[in-house]
């Protein structure tokens, strides 16, 4: 998917946590979904037409060299025996060492993750904050041209290439305009300025009150972020709509309306309040899926993030990286809809 | 009847659009209604909640209403602007839904939104909605208003929430209250107190009361006059006490419907219909 | 409709008929309605019109390009739009548009390719789970489950990572991270059918388990699984682009319109039309296909709009 496209309708992972939930509870659901990645990215690992033992050793190792490698990483033992070993090794925090960079896994991961994170929650926030009040006016005024509109930026959303709204992004507010940074996160004078507390460049920034660092990064941050940010907003607006106009059709609103309430408190207080609840999950939902989209963005944008480490090491079959990132992508992802289960919880008077 | 009517209906149709054809739920009905208890009887989908709903303007979006009267206290609804409307609503002519179930906000604690429904018409506070609410949910017979004022809809039963749905219509004081089937979920009891309030209502403030039911032994006891509707159109109007006279074959198929303590109903009695009970209709009328 | 005299035209009149006498004429009568619901939909014609309009540029490619899509003139690189080459030339003197005309075989192959796949996938597994019911079902869910739990373009990009990079492979990726919404409707289907008489009869006649699930299970929820895999075929357009954008699909000469897009990428700020263009294309394709599918959808599901 090239985000926002392949988004169901109101979450299949919603429903698919639900489907756990019901047989196992929340806790037993969030780990047997974690169970079922880890034997997914193990499969992945053992299916790889290259050697593991090649990877570690190099080419031009001793036979002996090998196979001491070999029984080192187990690779002689039952299958299940080589899926427990790679369990007890994640689960301690191993993810193996990066052939690209050298370095374990789980550290490029933490250094990579705050740029991902940063760009999907600058995306999020936009598009929650412009999308949701125009899917509920789209709703309200069905028909009209703001009704029109949010249809067609749906549509657009789901027909577009995120990563060549990217490049055409680039060529236009970058290359023609001038009104934003170009691609990376700093401009060259400004790297380093800052030292890296939370990770994330304008926190950091504002925290040590570098001022002109952050409105560099701000620059740089939101072009990508609005290209990402723009399918977020379309399946929001879409989602919102749709819950509006199923709210709308409620006995209540018709209540409301005999009561003699404004139409605005009507829109606001009553059908709104009913769709905060499936709207967080939808919020969420597109939330996980920006932290995925962000791969082919952070690529088009030289964007220092998880998803550029994944494609960079996967052009360079290293698998590791890949599958550390893999996971930890959907660690993030199974994370934010527990999240959303959770606030679920709190907002919905039924769910009690 | 008084000398002006509080709500005069003539000729009120409601009429829904749909791609393939036009259903016609109220086929051109009048009445006229004074400070009394006016009871609506007739089988489902005869018409009855879209004409309480027509006098309220509340019909969905796709349904047309005409009529060449619809007037409330001299007021022509029709002609009314949705500011006027809103006015209306509530303060003045009230409606107690069909299904409390759907007709509560399931987000909403009751307490809250039978306070809503003070503050909507007066400029009152929070603690002094609160009270009313309160004063409301006891006057419909709720044990423990203070309990009820804090439970979200889902966790009421079907006859607290229809009380609860009469305690919110009846708060801002209305001069006409439409009663869509109020009382089909209460204890033979609790009903007849509910009743009562109702009938006090009519009787002491001069209130008007359009009562809808399935229940004719009910309605004819409880109510002045009765209108009998079948597909859309008024077929008999008889008072309270004499509907068991009633002439029209299809009151009489209804009464005979009702079971009876000294007959056991061996079969179920079905009404014979007869095409030509309804009106001709105008021929783009037709289904 | 009764004197013989005033009805209209035979066949259309049989397809309007309101008390069908056969199955096949009651299946046509009701996708006729459908058709007509659909044809209303002026969005939906649209939608349908740029699909004809791919699939006959796909049929007729070789002779409609006006140059060979592999033909390398470095003399003419990166002239810009116009003259001989409407859409311009890349960085080796390709003719662009030669190029997307040609690049539409590759994303139609994609798109049957990944419905053959995916279909049968998400049909076998659903309908077993739906048919046997109990831990069958259970564990047949379970992976559904994770599966829908996971990033799927990540899922897919380690799948394609673990196989090496080429279309097939591709397909096979998105395949096996796309299936499990198809599952889950035909296990929706086949719990509906599992209890009529028809299944018990079969039953009763000693048919074995597969052989009524073969025999009248799939052929009943397999139109449900068709019109999703229809409703979803932008979406697989778009991740078979990112794929090849990333350089993990289609592989280099090919004018997959992905692979071009990361071609015309180190030349976007000056010669934009490079990677500009194959995005177009993209667009186009996968708009007609959401605009069919949203018509298609108003038409199935006429109150979720
Ligand atoms: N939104 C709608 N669209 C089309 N037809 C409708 C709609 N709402 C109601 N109708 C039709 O209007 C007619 C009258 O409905 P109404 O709700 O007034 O019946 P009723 O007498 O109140 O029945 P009940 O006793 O079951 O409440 C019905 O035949 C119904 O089919
Ligand atoms: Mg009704």
């Amino acid at each position: 998917m090239s985000i926002g496209q392949s988004l169901p309708g109101t979450g299949a992972l919603a429903s698919a946590l639900g489907g756990f939930r019901r047989a196992y509870g929340l806790v037993g659901s969030v780990i047997l979904t974690l169970l079922g990645l880890l034997v997914i990215t193990f499969v992945i690992a053992r299916v790889v037409p290259i050697d593991p033992v090649l990877a570690v050793v190099g080419d031009r190792a001793t036979p002996e060299l090998y196979e001491r490698t070999r029984l080192e990483l187990g690779l002689d033992r039952p299958l299940y025996v080589q899926f427990y070993l790679y369990l007890r090794q994640v689960l301690s925090g191993d993810l193996g060492n990066s052939v690209l960079t050298s370095r374990p896994v789980i550290e490029d991961v933490a250094r990579f993750f705050p740029a991902t994170l940063e760009l999907a929650t600058a995306a999020t926030l936009l598009g929650v904050v412009v999308g949701v009040p125009m899917g509920v006016l789209a709703a309200v005024r069905r028909g009209s041209w703001l009704d029109h509109l949010v249809r067609v930026v749906g549509l657009a959303g789901y027909s577009i290439p995120v990563f060549w709204l990217g490049l055409v992004g680039l060529l236009l507010f970058y290359a023609e305009l001038g009104w934003v940074e170009g691609p990376g996160r700093l401009s060259v004078g400004y790297e380093d300025i800052v030292d890296p507390v939370t990770g994330v460049i304008l926190l950091d920034a504002a925290l040590a009150g570098e001022w002109d660092v952050f409105r560099d990064a701000f620059a740089h941050l939101i072009l990508p972020a609005s290209v990402l940010g723009y399918f977020s907003l379309a399946y929001i607006s879409r989602m919102t709509r749709s819950f509006m106009l199923d709210q709308l059709s409620q006995e209540y609103v018709t209540t409301a309306r005999v009561k003699g309430v404004s139409e605005a408190r009507i829109i606001w207080r009553h059908a709104f309040r009913n769709i905060t609840v499936p709207l967080v999950t939808v919020i969420a939902l597109s939330y996980a899926h920006l932290l995925e989209g962000s791969v082919l963005t952070e690529t088009v944008f030289a964007w220092p993030g998880l998803g550029a480490y994944i494609t960079s090491s996967l052009l360079n079959v290293d698998m590791n990286a890949v599958l550390g990132g893999t996971l930890v992508v959907g660690l993030a992802f199974v994370g934010v809809n527990l999240l959303s289960d959770l606030l679920y919880r709190v907002l919905d008077p039924r769910a009690r | 009847m008084t000398a002006t009517p509080l709500l005069e209906v003539e000729d009120l149709r409601v009429r829904f659009h749909t791609d393939s054809r036009t259903v016609e739920a109220v086929r051109g009905i009048s009445f006229a209604l004074g400070r009394e208890k006016l009871g609506i009887v007739g089988e489902s989908g005869s018409g009855k909640s879209q004409t309480g709903r027509a006098i309220l303007r509340l019909t969905p979006p796709s349904a047309e209403v005409t009529a060449r009267r619809l007037a409330f206290d001299g007021i022509d609804l029709l002609a009314a602007t949705p500011r006027a409307m809103r006015r209306i609503r509530g303060a003045r002519i009230s409606m107690v839904m069909q299904d409390p179930k759907f007709s509560l906000n399931p987000v909403m604690t009751v307490g809250e939104q039978i306070a809503e429904a003070h503050r909507v018409h007066r400029r009152a506070g929070r603690r002094e909605a609160r009270e009313k609410a309160l004063e409301m949910l006891d006057a419909v017979r709720i044990r423990d208003p203070r309990r009820v004022y804090d439970l979200y809809p889902h966790e009421v039963s079907g006859g607290m929430g229809q009380r609860v749905m009469i305690a919110m219509m009846l708060v801002p004081d209305p001069d006409l209250l439409i009663a869509d089937e109020p009382t089909s979920a209460l204890d033979v009891t609790v009903q007849m107190q509910v009743l009562a309030i109702l009938d006090d209502l009519v009787s002491r403030r001069g209130m008007g009361l359009i009562f809808i039911s399935h229940d004719l032994d009910l309605v004819a006891s409880f109510c002045d006059r009765v209108l009998v509707m079948y597909g859309g159109q008024i077929v008999e109007t008889c008072r309270g006490g004499a509907l068991h006279e009633a002439s029209h074959p299809y009151t009489r198929g209804l009464l005979a419907a009702l079971p009876q303590v000294d007959r056991p109903p061996r079969d179920l009695p079905v009404i014979a219909r007869d095409p030509a009970w309804l009106l001709p209709l105008p021929p783009e009328g037709r289904p | 409709m009764t004197a013989a005299a005033n009805r209209p035209a035979g066949l259309r009149a049989w397809l309007r008929e309101e008390a069908p006498s056969s199955r096949l004429q009651a299946n046509l009568v009701q996708l006729y309605a459908g058709w007509r619901a659909l044809r209303r939909n002026p969005l939906a014609m649209i939608g349908l019109a740029i699909i004809l309009v791919l699939l006959a540029v796909a049929a007729l490619a070789p002779w409609i390009a006006p140059f060979d899509p592999l033909h390398q003139d470095l003399a003419n690189r990166l002239t810009p739009p116009g003259g001989a080459h409407p859409l311009g030339t890349d960085d080796l003197g390709r003719d662009i548009l030669s190029r997307i005309l040609h690049g539409a075989r590759i994303t139609l192959t994609i798109v049957v390719l990944v419905a053959v796949a995916v279909a049968p996938l998400g049909l076998a597994i659903g309908c077993l789970a739906g048919y046997f019911g109990g831990w069958v079902d259970s564990v047949l869910m379970r992976i559904t489950d994770v599966f829908m739990a996971f990033p799927r373009l990540i899922l897919a990009l380690a799948f394609v990572a673990a196989l090496g990079p080429g279309i097939e492979n591709a397909v096979l990726a998105i395949a096996i991270t796309n299936w499990p919404p198809y599952a889950r409707i035909a296990r929706a289907e086949t719990l509906t059918i599992r209890r009529s008489d028809f299944i018990a009869a079969a039953r009763l006649q000693g048919a074995s388990s597969l052989g009524i699930i073969w025999g009248h299970v799939v052929p009943l929820t397999i139109s449900s699984v068709i019109v999703r895999v229809t409703l979803d075929m932008a979406g697989i357009i778009l991740i078979a682009a990112g794929l090849g954008f990333l350089g993990l699909g289609a592989q280099p000469p090919s004018p997959e319109w992905g692979a071009m897009i990361a071609g015309g990428r180190k030349y976007i700020l000056d010669q934009w039309w490079v990677a500009t263009m194959p995005g177009i294309a993209i667009c186009v394709v996968s708009l007609g296909f959401n605009l069919l599918g949203d018509g298609l959808r108003d038409v199935l599901d006429p109150k979720q709009r």
